[in-house]
């Protein structure tokens, strides 16, 4: 079709003129286009943005070119005399009338695609997404599988204050422990809601992007085109770690999901005992309440606890980042009694980033508390045990 | 800064006779609209480059990958504060300093209808802008949640935020009792002969931005105060778990915050009217109907804030709703620009610095009406909503909009505010440079938006390097050349270069036409008569 080779044209003309322009590397990314679609819903918007700005750049040729010709023609320097017309309501009409008429035609077509949006009726598979501060729980509603997916790319890729960095891998920042997978082809639907500031689920090439506000579910929903990875990132500011919790979406032929969900099921009892919490985590569903785990078993699994939900704020030192995150090695809640760290940890803090950790299990609780009143300089002693925690949920 | 204004003794015919103070005092308890326009514009300059350098400090960070010199926190403290910092401390007081300065001489008024109130006005702002910077230097650091202040986030932080909501209050109270004087004054206190449609654009444009600032200033103040209570006084406005809720803040933030766009741009449209003709040499083309479409954008701009919303997951109908109306804003807007360049056709033209900086505003602002016109598109906004694309289009309609006129305004009127002639060749190398810098810093934006870069990130995925990179390099292009017009202005006013009472051969309104070059500090103590 005409338009798409015009679209083509148009983008090679602006990456070559990149290129030329700025002496443009051969392996670098001077991406000028939205990201290819892969899905029907993200297909529209692509189709809808080309051709508002095909609208937009005619419009632009016609009025700045009689506005260039005017500023060469009619310059001073270049002998123009002054006219001294004005008011004219038969063109003041025609230019209100023609720019609204082009509007009615580009709301058309956006109508169409934002009833089709909307409806998210009859979804083959449904998925309720809660945002928290900084990762991303997938709850499969019909399959029974749960898990939570945060950022694994390695802090020393990231940090580099006033040293070098480690290599930065492909996918930096755009990489997680547990991507969510969906079967390509089959109507997926997100709920989406927050444990605690307000979120955004933003994948570009599955045109979704919807906040999540806590206390409130919205739906939104996708159907992926084919199997493939697709990779997205919170789009709404939600605090210290906002560019730190990508979102990953793995779309699997129908039986390869079906494989897939098989092995999840089979994965999540193991992660009952806290030395497995981390290994199978950070699915980890409440684990036998009665029973009572070592000291040194609860701090092995605490460890990874802290790393995976603490270290992020407090640092792995224990340190933090005071004065907004203060420093767990040393401080007086986690070395006075331990009733009153439980409470903080299942209950945040009101008008501080300590957000409420309820949502993880009884095990891995007592598992992080035990580490953090043994670790670093502090040295308690003591052991919390699963069902400390159960009763101080209480 | 005491020769920003000629002294009271210069030798002009009209000056008073009764003493005023000098030094310190003469600027503390200043009535008068020209001393206080002074402020402000100053004010405003030294804000400019407050928030100027934060985000200089941003793109520092930006130029590559990983994380060189900011922590996240910090660097969201940034974002913040720079859009409070250049929205309520630079653009607006800009705005109200050449309102001070022009809408009494424009009108053929002696000064503003409520000078005591005037200087009140201004000497709240400055206890509002300390503690907007203060706030860094508090426990937990300054406001870290973007400038739309959303809750819950927001509820999160310390004190800072505390200091952060009392500035807000006493910017609006700032506001209002601006706005209040700038209506009286052009209501009551126009020249005899001068009807409102007789009245230059300029005072148009902040007739209708005087009536938006009262009607959404205490919105804005209303929405904070809620915040206030919800995180000391147990109340739960935006909290869910008490039965309120957060989008409920994004509603009322944004009923203030759309109004609160055209409140920094209708000046500049006023000061783009004034300035197209007088280097044409040829009348506006349709006063009438710039009014009208002013007026248009005004009344539109309460129906539109939906469409910073269009992910909370508000109804098909709501989204189709603002859609539509936020397209609809185009029409005006485009009558405006034909507006202009029908003002140009057949005049002759010539291209000193004001309209150097009023053509590229034209074309500049036009690309930022262009991608609003793509966000206001709800499937399209879903995938651009909160990206880079989004950045790229406010800094169009804000910098190289509300800002180059600014500079327009600042080239054109400092002959009649200094009595000297600006460097012409400095405003030009000034004018070029901004326009390079600013186009290498924000038109790769787009692209980064396109594929999908979310804003307010210290730290981004390896494909957004490139542009990021020449973003940076065109932000610090442009920063750098902004030191030029503090040069400039400095070197103008203690030039001697003696401007005539009307330096621009087609320019008519009264302060050139009926005023000496510097103004002296009375002016139209005796009305003239506008035939």
């Amino acid at each position: 079709m005409g338009l798409d080779m015009l679209r083509k044209t148009f983008r090679y003309a602006a990456l070559a003129a990149a290129a030329l322009a700025m002496g443009a590397t051969a392996n670098a990314a001077y991406d000028v286009d939205i990201l290819p679609p892969a899905s029907p819903i993200a297909q529209q918007i692509y189709d809808l943005h080309w051709a508002i700005m095909w609208i937009c750049v005619g419009i632009f040729v016609v009025v700045f070119g009689a506005m260039f010709y005017s500023v060469f023609k009619h310059r001073k320097a270049a002998g123009a005399k002054a006219a001294h017309f004005h008011e004219n309501t038969t063109i003041e009409v025609i230019w209100t009338v023609i720019p609204f008429l082009i509007l009615i035609g580009m709301a058309y077509p956006a109508t169409k695609t934002v009833l089709e949006m909307k409806d998210a009726s009859s979804p083959d598979l449904t998925v309720k997404v809660t945002a928290f501060q900084w990762a991303w729980e997938y709850d499969y509603l019909q399959d029974g599988v749960k898990f939570t997916a945060r950022l694994s790319t390695p802090r020393a890729q990231i940090e580099e204050w006033g040293k070098k960095g480690q290599a930065k891998g492909a996918d930096y920042l755009l990489e997680v422990d547990n991507p969510m997978v969906v079967p390509a082809g089959k109507k997926v639907r997100l709920l989406v809601t927050s444990n605690d500031v307000i979120h955004g689920w933003y994948v570009p090439q599955l045109g979704i992007n919807q906040y999540g506000i806590p206390g409130f579910v919205k739906d939104a929903w996708f159907t992926a085109d084919k199997p493939g990875v697709y990779r997205g990132q919170c789009s709404q500011i939600c605090g210290k770690e906002h560019g730190y919790m990508p979102i990953v979406v793995v779309a699997k032929a129908p039986e390869e999901y079906a494989a897939w969900v098989k092995e999840q099921k089979a994965k999540m009892p193991a992660a009952q005992a806290p030395q497995q919490v981390a290994a199978a985590a950070p699915a980890a569903p409440a684990a036998d309440p009665n029973k009572k785990w070592t000291a040194e078993e609860l701090k092995a699994a605490g460890e990874k606890v802290f790393a995976a939900n603490c270290a992020a704020c407090h640092q792995a030192t224990g340190k933090g980042m005071p004065p907004a995150f203060p420093a767990l090695d040393g401080s007086k809640v986690v070395n006075g009694p331990k009733a009153a760290q439980l409470a903080l940890v299942l209950n945040g803090k009101q008008g501080t980033a300590m957000a409420s950790f309820a949502r993880l299990s009884d095990s891995e609780l007592a598992s992080v508390v035990t580490y953090t009143r043994n670790a670093w300089g502090n040295k308690t002693g003591e052991a919390i045990q699963p069902a400390e925690v159960k009763a101080a949920r209480k | 800064m005491s020769a920003a204004v000629p002294a009271h003794d210069s030798a002009h015919h009209d000056d008073h006779a009764h003493a005023h103070p000098t030094g310190l005092t003469r600027w503390l308890f200043t009535t008068n609209h020209k001393d206080i326009g002074t402020l402000y514009l100053f004010f405003a300059l030294a804000m400019f480059f407050l928030g100027g350098s934060m985000a200089l400090a941003m793109r520092a960070e930006l130029f590559q990958p990983g994380l060189q010199y900011l922590n996240p926190e910090f660097f969201n403290s940034l974002t913040t504060v720079h859009g409070l910092v250049m929205v309520f401390g630079a653009i607006m007081p800009a705005w109200v300093g050449f309102a001070n300065w022009l809408i009494p001489m424009q009108i053929g008024a002696a000064d503003m209808a409520f000078p005591r109130m005037n200087n009140w006005s201004f000497w709240l702002v400055v206890p509002a802008a300390i503690l907007l910077v203060a706030s860094f230097f508090v426990p937990g650091g300054a406001a870290a949640s973007g400038w739309t202040l959303y809750p819950p986030l927001i509820i999160q932080q310390g004190i800072s935020i505390d200091m952060t909501i009392l500035a807000v209050h006493i910017l609006g109270a700032s506001s209002i009792m601006g706005s209040i004087n700038i209506i009286t004054t052009i209501l009551n206190l126009r020249a005899p002969g001068m009807t409102l449609m007789k009245m230059p654009l300029f005072v148009w444009t902040w007739l209708i931005t005087a009536y938006l600032l009262i009607a959404v200033m205490p919105v804005l103040a209303g929405a904070v105060t809620m915040l206030l209570t919800d995180r000391h006084f147990g109340t739960s406005f935006f909290n869910a778990a008490g039965g309120g809720d957060p989008t409920m803040f994004m509603h009322i933030f944004w009923f203030f915050g759309h109004p609160e766009v055209y409140i920094m741009i209708l000046p500049a449209f006023g000061v783009v009217s004034a300035i197209i003709p007088a280097f044409a040499r040829k009348p506006l083309f349709g006063y009438a109907s710039m009014v009208y479409a002013t007026a248009s954008i005004a009344l539109l701009s309460f129906i539109v804030w939906g469409h910073h919303m269009f992910t909370v997951g508000m109804p098909a109908a709501g989204n189709l709703f603002f859609m539509y109306a936020t397209m609809l804003i185009a029409v005006p807007t485009g009558v405006k620009i034909f507006n202009w360049i029908a003002t140009m056709w057949q005049g002759s033209m010539t291209f000193e610095t004001p309209m150097l900086f009023s053509i590229g505003f034209l074309c500049l602002f036009t690309i930022g009406g262009f991608s609003g016109l793509v966000l206001a598109v709800v499937p399209v906004d879903i995938t651009l909503h909160n990206t880079y694309y989004v950045v790229a289009h406010f800094h169009y309609v804000l910098v190289s909009g509300a800002l180059f006129a600014l500079f327009a305004g600042a080239y054109f009127w400092l002959p009649k505010f200094t009595g000297n002639m600006y460097n012409e060749s400095l405003g030009k190398l000034h004018f070029w440079l901004s326009v390079i810098g600013f186009n290498i810093a924000f038109f790769p934006q787009h692209f980064l938006g396109l594929a999908g870069m979310p804003r307010r990130i210290p730290d981004y995925a390896l494909q957004f390097a490139e542009w990021n990179m020449w973003s940076s390099i065109g932000a610090f292009v442009f920063g750098f050349s902004q030191l030029l017009f503090l040069y400039n202005v400095i070197e103008c006013i203690r030039s001697n270069r003696k401007a005539a009472d009307n330096p621009w051969e087609g320019a008519d309104t009264l302060e050139w036409t009926h005023l000496p070059s510097p103004a002296p500090y009375h002016t139209f103590e005796t009305a003239p008569v506008v035939k």
